[in-house]
C-alpha cells in the first residue's frame, strides 16, 4: 500500500465519514424516539414519558453538535480532497446537495425552538408539534444526501465528454436506480440503531439496579420500537440485495464470494478464503443467494468472473457484509425474546443474559450500520462514479493530505473522547427520579 | 437579470448573512472569554448564552448553503478552490469543529468549564481569519495553474500586505459587529450594566474597522490593480453609502440612543461594503481563471436551482422568522424569564 495523495485522500474521507455516521445516524433516529415518547407523554398524561423525551432531547444537543461540525467537515472536505469529482458532481448531482442544506436549515431552526420552548406553550400539543419539522428536516437530509452516493453507484442523467457532462437531466441523476433502496435502508437502519442504542442505555441502567418504574418504561418502549424497526431494516436489506443483484451484480458478488455466474448459488457465510480463492470453513446455505437476489433458488446469479480483474471490489468485503447482517438479525431476535417475555407473565424479562443482550444491541447496531457503509463504499471500488471515473482520477493534487489526516484524527478523538465524557457526566449527576420529582411534582 | 448573474447574488447575499451572524457569534465567543478572565462574567455571559444557544446551528447553516450552492452554481470553483484550498480549509473546517461542539460541550453539558470557553473564544478570532484566505486568493496572484495541477503558494500569501490586512478587516469587523448588536441585545433586556459595557467594546472597536477597512483598499491597489479602478470608479458610492452608515452608527452608539437602528446602520455598513466589493469583483469569481460567464453550471440544473432555492425560501423565510420571534423579539425571553 503507498501512501500517496490517492490513497491518504480515501482515508480522510473514511475517517471522516466513520466518525460522522455515528452522530448522523443518531440525529436521524433519535428525533422520532423523542417524539414518540413526548406523544405518548402528553396523550396518557404520563410525566414518565415526558421526562424520558426531555432527557433524550438534552443528550441529543451534544451529539448533533458533533453531527453538524463533523457534517460541515465533510461537506468541504469533498471538495477539498476530490476536486475533479465535485467538478462533474457540480454539473449533475448539485440540485440533492443543495436539498439537502435547505433540510438541514430547517432542521436547525425548529431544533432550537423544540429545545428552549419546553414550557413555553399553554397547550403542549403545540410542542410536540415542533417535532414534525425537526423530523421533516432530518430524515428528509439523509434522503437527499443519500440520493448523491445513490448517484455515485449507478450515474445517470448526463452523458462525460472529454470530461466534462452533458446533457444534464438533474432529476433523473436525483432519482438513479440506487436511491429508493439505500434510501430505504438508511433510514430504516437508522431509526433501529438509534432505538437500539437508547434501549441499551435503558438497560443498562437496570443493570446498575435502578429497576424504577421509569427504566423499565423506557426499555420497553424502546424495546417494541427496535422490533418494529428491526423489522423493516431487514425488510429493506432485502430489497437492496435483490437491487445489487439486478443493477449492481459486482457488488453482490464480492459480498459473498460468488465467482461462477450460475442459478441455485449458495449463500456464504463466513469462512475464509486461500490463495486460489477457494472458500474454507465456510457455513453453506444451499440455493439460498439465489432465494436472496431473486426470491427464488434457481435464480441466476452473475459471478465475479464475469467482470475484467481491474474492475472488481476487494474481496474482504464479504466480512463487513456478514456481520453487518448477522448484527442486524441479533438485534431483531433479542427484541422480539424482549417483547414475548414482557407478554408472557411467568417469564422475567429483566433477567441479566437478556438485559446484557440488548446492552449489547447499542453498540453492535452502531457497528453494523459502520460495516454496512463500509462494505457499501468499498463494493463500489475502485469507483468514485461507477462506469464512469475511477477514485485515482478524482483525488486531489494538492501537497499535504498526509499532514490534514493527522490533524482531523487529532481532531475527533478529542471530539469523540469529550463528547462521551460530557454525555456520561451530563446524567451521572442528574438521576431520573429526582428529576421527576422536582420537574413533575406528585400532586 | 440571467441565471449566472442571479445565482452569485444569490450566493453572495448568502455569505453576507453568515457574515452578520457568525460575526455575532464569533464575537460573542471572545467577548465571554473576556468577561470570565476580566471577572464581569456574571454580568454579560448569560445575555450572550441565551442568545445564542438556540441560534448557533442555524449559524453555521449559512456558510454550509454557500460551498454547497457555489460548487453547484460555478461547478469549477469546486476544482481550483478545492486544489488550493486543501491546507487553509483544512484548518477554517477544524477551527469550526471545534468551535461548535465546544460550544455544545460548555453550554449543554458542562458549564463554567474555562478550557471550553477558552477555546470558543479563541476560535472565533481564528475562524474569521483563515476563511478570509478564500477571499484573498480570489483576487489572484496566490495560486500557480500548469495543465493538471493547481499550487497554492503558500509564501506569497504570508508576506501579502494584501491579506494581512484582510486578516487584520475581518477580525476587527467581527467584534465590532457583534458588540453592537449585543449592545442592542442588552438594552432590550433592560439590563443596563452589560449594555454599558458592551456600549463601550462597540466604540473601542468601531475605529480599527475603519482605519482597516482603508488599509485593503490601500493594499488592493498594490496587489490588483483593475479590481481597485474598479471599486473606486463605478462602485465608490456603494463605499460612500457604507461610510455614511459606519458614521450614523458609531454616533447613535455613543450618543446611547436608539440601538437597534444603530445596529442596522452597522449591518447597512458592511452590506454596502460587502456588495460594492462583490461588484466590483465581477466578472471574476477567482481573478483570472474564473468568470462569471465561463463557469455557471449548465443551464437546465442552473434552473433548477434556483427553482429549489426559490421553494425553500418560502419554507425558510417563515421558520426564521419565528425563530426570530421567539427568541430576539420576544422580550421575556431575552430578560431570562423564560427558559
Amino acid at each position: 500500500m503507498e501512501l500517496d495523495s490517492v490513497m491518504l485522500s480515501r482515508m480522510l474521507t473514511s475517517m471522516t465519514l466513520i466518525f460522522h455516521i455515528i452522530f448522523a445516524t443518531i440525529g436521524v433516529g433519535v428525533p422520532i424516539m423523542i417524539s414518540i415518547a413526548e406523544f405518548i407523554g402528553i396523550k396518557r398524561n404520563d410525566s414518565y414519558y415526558l421526562l424520558l423525551a426531555r432527557r433524550w432531547a438534552r443528550g441529543f444537543t451534544i451529539t448533533v453538535a458533533v453531527g453538524v461540525v463533523t457534517g460541515t467537515a465533510i461537506g468541504l472536505q469533498l471538495s477539498l480532497l476530490w476536486p475533479s469529482f465535485m467538478e462533474v458532481a457540480g454539473q449533475v448531482i448539485a440540485l440533492p446537495l443543495f436539498m439537502e442544506t435547505f433540510a438541514f436549515f430547517f432542521e436547525a431552526i425548529f431544533l432550537g425552538i423544540y429545545l428552549y420552548t419546553w414550557d413555553r406553550f399553554k397547550n403542549q400539543m403545540t410542542h410536540w408539534l415542533l417535532t414534525i419539522p425537526v423530523m421533516i428536516g432530518s430524515s428528509a437530509s439523509a434522503l437527499f444526501i443519500t440520493t448523491v452516493n445513490a448517484f455515485m453507484n449507478t450515474p445517470q442523467g448526463f452523458d462525460l465528454e472529454n470530461g466534462k457532462a452533458v446533457n444534464i437531466d438533474p432529476i433523473a441523476a436525483m432519482f438513479n436506480p440506487a436511491t429508493p433502496s439505500k434510501v430505504f435502508h438508511v433510514l430504516t437502519s437508522s431509526y433501529m440503531t438509534s432505538a437500539a442504542i437508547l434501549a441499551a442505555i435503558a438497560a443498562f441502567a437496570i443493570l446498575r439496579g435502578k429497576r424504577g418504574t421509569y427504566e423499565r418504561k423506557a426499555l420497553r418502549l424502546t424495546m417494541i420500537c427496535t422490533f418494529i424497526f428491526a423489522g423493516l431494516t431487514a425488510v429493506a436489506g432485502d430489497v437492496s440485495a435483490k437491487f445489487l443483484a439486478e443493477v449492481q451484480p459486482e457488488k453482490l458478488a464480492a459480498a459473498e464470494w460468488h465467482f461462477e455466474t450460475e442459478s441455485n448459488a449458495d449463500l456464504i457465510l463466513f469462512g475464509t478464503l486461500d490463495e486460489n480463492n477457494e472458500v474454507k470453513n465456510e457455513i453453506r446455505l444451499p440455493g439460498f443467494l439465489s432465494f436472496l437476489a431473486g426470491s427464488t433458488f434457481d435464480t441466476e446469479v452473475i459471478g465475479l468472473n464475469e467482470f475484467p480483474e481491474d474492475e472488481r471490489p476487494p474481496l474482504w468485503v464479504h466480512y463487513m457484509f456478514d456481520l453487518m447482517v448477522s448484527i442486524g438479525f441479533f438485534v431483531f431476535a433479542v427484541a422480539g425474546i424482549y417483547l414475548i417475555m414482557d407478554r408472557i407473565k411467568r417469564f422475567n424479562e429483566l433477567n441479566k443474559p437478556l438485559l446484557w443482550m440488548i446492552f449489547a444491541g447499542g453498540p453492535l447496531s452502531m457497528l453494523a450500520i459502520e460495516f454496512g457503509w463500509i462494505f457499501a463504499e468499498v463494493g463500489r471500488q475502485p469507483w468514485i462514479l461507477r462506469g464512469y471515473m475511477k477514485v485515482a482520477e478524482a483525488a486531489t493534487t494538492g501537497d499535504g493530505v498526509g499532514l490534514t489526516f493527522i490533524l482531523f484524527a487529532l481532531l475527533y478523538l478529542v471530539l469523540g473522547v469529550i463528547c462521551a465524557v460530557v454525555l456520561i457526566k451530563m446524567f451521572k449527576n442528574a438521576p431520573a427520579e429526582a428529576e421527576l420529582e422536582q420537574r413533575f411534582p406528585r400532586k | 437579470m440571467n441565471l449566472e448573474l442571479l445565482g452569485i447574488t444569490v450566493l453572495w447575499t448568502f455569505l453576507y448573512g453568515y457574515l452578520i451572524v457568525a460575526s455575532i457569534d464569533f464575537g460573542a465567543g471572545f467577548f465571554a472569554y473576556y468577561g470570565k478572565i476580566t471577572n464581569k462574567d456574571h454580568i454579560i455571559n448569560n445575555l450572550i448564552s441565551r442568545y445564542l444557544s438556540p441560534v448557533w446551528e442555524v449559524t453555521n447553516v449559512f456558510f454550509v448553503f454557500f460551498f454547497v450552492g457555489i460548487v453547484g452554481f460555478f461547478p469549477s470553483t469546486a476544482y481550483y478552490y478545492g486544489t488550493a484550498l486543501l491546507i487553509p480549509g483544512s484548518i477554517a473546517i477544524i477551527l469550526l469543529a471545534i468551535r461548535g461542539s465546544f460550544y455544545a460541550f460548555g453550554n449543554y453539558g458542562s458549564r463554567d468549564n474555562i478550557i471550553y470557553l477558552f477555546l470558543y473564544g479563541a476560535t472565533g478570532l481564528l475562524i474569521p481569519a483563515s476563511l478570509s484566505t478564500a477571499l484573498t486568493i480570489s483576487e489572484g496572484g496566490f495560486l500557480s495553474v500548469d495543465d493538471n495541477k493547481v499550487t497554492f503558494l503558500t509564501k506569497e500569501l504570508l508576506t501579502s500586505p494584501y491579506s494581512w490586512s484582510v486578516v487584520a478587516l475581518s477580525i476587527v469587523s467581527v467584534l465590532f459587529i457583534s458588540a453592537a448588536f449585543l449592545t442592542y441585545y442588552a438594552d432590550r433586556a433592560n439590563d443596563s450594566e452589560a449594555r454599558n459595557i458592551l456600549r463601550r467594546f462597540s466604540l473601542f472597536w468601531s475605529p480599527p474597522t475603519i482605519i482597516a477597512s482603508l488599509l485593503v483598499f490601500v493594499s488592493l491597489r498594490e496587489h490588483n490593480q483593475l479590481h481597485f479602478d474598479k471599486a473606486v470608479g463605478e462602485y465608490w458610492w456603494m463605499f460612500a453609502l457604507s461610510l455614511i452608515c459606519f458614521g450614523a452608527a458609531s454616533l447613535l452608539i455613543y450618543q446611547k440612543q436608539k440601538f437597534g437602528t444603530a445596529f442596522v446602520l452597522v449591518m447597512l455598513q458592511f452590506f454596502f461594503a460587502f456588495f460594492g466589493y462583490g461588484a466590483s469583483h465581477l466578472p471574476y469569481i477567482l481573478y483570472p481563471y474564473i468568470t462569471l460567464q465561463e463557469s455557471v453550471t449548465n443551464e437546465t440544473m442552473a434552473t433548477a436551482l434556483v427553482i429549489v432555492f426559490i421553494l425553500g425560501l418560502l419554507m425558510l423565510i417563515p421558520s426564521l422568522y419565528l425563530l426570530m420571534k421567539l427568541f430576539l423579539f420576544d422580550a421575556d425571553y431575552i430578560k431570562g424569564n423564560k427558559k
